[in-house]
């Protein structure tokens, strides 16, 4: 397809502008040295040009997305219609309060419920995503023990399962982190935690259902012992969406945590969202939050963050109540327990046991016997109209493919999904290379990573 | 899968070739290679900077993933392979080849493998 640069034509656009009627001034200071290269289209040729690229995606709306750890359930239409409401997009974030009361409860209402469900007292919506939410979340842990006078706390534990966003976040807030290896069951191996804890603990950073979709029974266990040393526990709500209504991280011992809105709570995720990461904490860590006094961390976005997104978050939470909270995390464990059953046996499991929200499997015998690797799995979904799975995470299991189906498919899509697996496992017997070159009906075959990588072309060369 | 005999390795995957001068060449094995894939990117340390045995000095890129690079001694770099920023594939190609720092005033060598018993290693992670 064309770029939009390469529909461009000189004199070409939307608009009209009348005449001139003030005296053109020419700034010299602040005068372009380059070209603007703005492109020139008429609004047909943009409208062509947007839905062409929509054609070649896939989203939610269009198939199955069973992108492990990435949540991509379903996104209602009637949180597009609330957020669209203008009571909330004819606002102006710098009004006086008293005049945005609406947007207020919003926020109040939102915090007051996911409050409820995370087992946390505060909670600000600041932060634009989830690793926004992490990095947000370990200031508020380095204000405790700094005011506190407890400098010595320089450490932050991760497991070795753990999302890579944590130890990122860990050392752009300053810490050094220390990575302990996980159990063979990828659960926190307790001796070596006992082992590494210490008084330069600074906080533990953790998902509970890990990252490999196991509930860590040990949960309380593990809180205890970085509290015992001086720590504080850091709850990174990737995969909540196992556990809604069910048990709550503020009940497992965790002292902060973030949310992914744009997950667990059914706004949308591909393609910029955007997302919303907020953090919540226990009420001794509230005067550290962002919008806070004198010992908060100051501010880490603009005013309350992504609002709307917050809007949408709230109208999900509404419509599903206390006991659909508690059901869309049911379906969702009993989803995924539905594929990795029907799959194993076929498919090696990395970890064969009633898993929670995901599974992974391990594709390193398909890889060794047939030259096909989890990439080549993943490819030839796509000719099924399916997303493929999250690829190569968590580290831990050699040609990982994670799969996480959400709440939101039918049994009649997950018999769709199996079906694709298991003609995908039999063709790569039969014909390995078929499996190896695919897509083969998408608009875009198999595209050469590895040079795109290399040699990346990040802007139009005009 | 190659495994020179004249090299020393780590379990973390890393080869060491002891020099005359008493420096060593760092690099990562064939075995490593292999199962990161194509390599796209490695960020490298700067001369100067103090090694820690079992501790990342450096970490590449592959399509797959992002991994540390462990270092095999403790020392200093005393010289970087400049050569891998603009050619990472090199690392695929020539694995022995492509070496990544030359460390200065090593220590603890002695708890290298050597070819044999790095194979067995790499063998059983299979």
């Amino acid at each position: 397809m064309k770029l939009l640069f390469e529909r461009s034509v000189p004199g070409c656009g939307c608009t009209i502008l009348p005449a001139c009627d003030v005296p053109l001034v020419e700034l010299d200071a602040a005068k372009r040295e380059q070209a603007l290269h703005l492109p020139e289209v008429s609004e047909n040729e943009i409208s062509r040009h947007y839905t062409e690229l929509a054609k070649e995606t896939h989203g939610v709306n269009d198939g199955s997305y069973p992108l492990g750890s990435c949540t991509m359930k379903y996104n209602p239409k009637i949180n597009e219609v609330a957020a669209a409401l203008p009571g909330f997009t004819k606002i102006h974030p710098l009004q006086p309060d008293h005049t945005a009361q609406g947007c207020l409860e919003v926020l109040q209402t939102a915090e007051k419920l996911l409050c409820e469900i995370t087992g946390m007292d505060r909670m600000t919506f600041q932060p634009a995503a989830g690793a926004h939410g992490e990095f947000t979340g370990l200031l508020l842990i380095k204000a405790y023990h700094d005011h506190r006078g407890d400098t010595k706390r320089t450490k932050i534990i991760v497991p070795d399962s753990a999302h890579g966003t944590n130890p990122a976040s860990a050392v752009m807030a300053g810490y050094q982190v220390i990575n302990i290896p996980s159990r063979a069951d990828g659960c926190v191996d307790l001796e070596v935690l006992r082992a590494a804890v210490g008084e330069d603990t600074a906080g533990l950073m953790l998902t509970n259902p890990n990252t490999v979709g196991l509930f860590d029974k040990n949960i309380l266990e593990i809180t205890r012992i970085i509290h015992e040393a001086g720590g504080l526990n850091y709850y990174d709500g990737a995969n909540l969406n196992a556990v809604m209504g069910l048990v709550r991280p503020g009940d497992m011992g965790f002292d902060v945590i973030h949310l992914n809105l744009h997950k667990t709570f059914s706004t949308p995720h591909g393609g910029g969202g955007p997302g919303s990461g907020p953090v919540g904490c226990k009420a001794f860590l509230q005067d550290y939050l962002p919008e806070t006094g004198a010992q908060s961390i100051g501010r880490v976005k603009a005013f309350h963050g992504n609002f709307l997104v917050v809007v949408k978050a709230l109208n999900y939470i509404l419509m599903l109540g206390r006991e659909g909270i508690l059901q869309a995390s049911q379906n969702a464990v009993l989803n995924a327990n539905y594929l990795r059953k029907k799959l194993s046996g076929v498919y090696d499991m990395a970890y064969d046991e009633t898993c929670m929200h995901e599974f992974v499997m391990s594709l390193e015998q398909e890889k060794h016997e047939e030259s096909v690797s989890a990439l080549d799995v993943a490819k030839a979904l796509l000719d099924y109209g399916i997303h493929p799975p999250t690829m190569y995470f968590p580290l831990i299991v050699h040609e990982a493919l994670m799969v996480e189906p959400t709440e939101t498919e039918s049994k009649e899509n997950l018999d769709e999904l199996i079906r694709a697996f298991l003609e995908i496992h039999e063709k790569a017997k039969t014909d390995p290379e078929y499996i190896r070159s695919a897509p083969h009906t998408t608009t875009i075959k198999r595209l050469d990573e590895v040079a795109a990588a290399r040699n990346p072309k990040l802007r139009y060369e005009f | 899968m190659n495994f020179p005999k004249e090299l020393k390795y780590s379990k973390s995957h890393e080869w060491v070739k002891e020099e005359a001068d008493g420096t060593a060449l760092i690099g990562l094995t064939d075995y490593a290679q292999n199962e990161l894939g194509d390599l796209v990117f490695v960020n490298l340390p700067q001369e100067g900077d103090s090694l820690a045995a079992g501790e990342a000095f450096a970490d590449v890129e592959s399509v797959k993933a992002v991994s540390d690079v462990f270092s095999p001694v403790s020392g200093v770099v005393a010289e970087v392979n400049e050569e891998l920023a603009d050619a990472p594939e090199l690392m695929n190609k020539d694995p022995y080849g492509a070496w990544l720092i030359r460390a200065g005033e090593i220590t603890g060598t002695e708890e290298l493998l050597d070819a044999e018993a790095y194979e067995a290693f790499a063998k059983e992670q299979e």
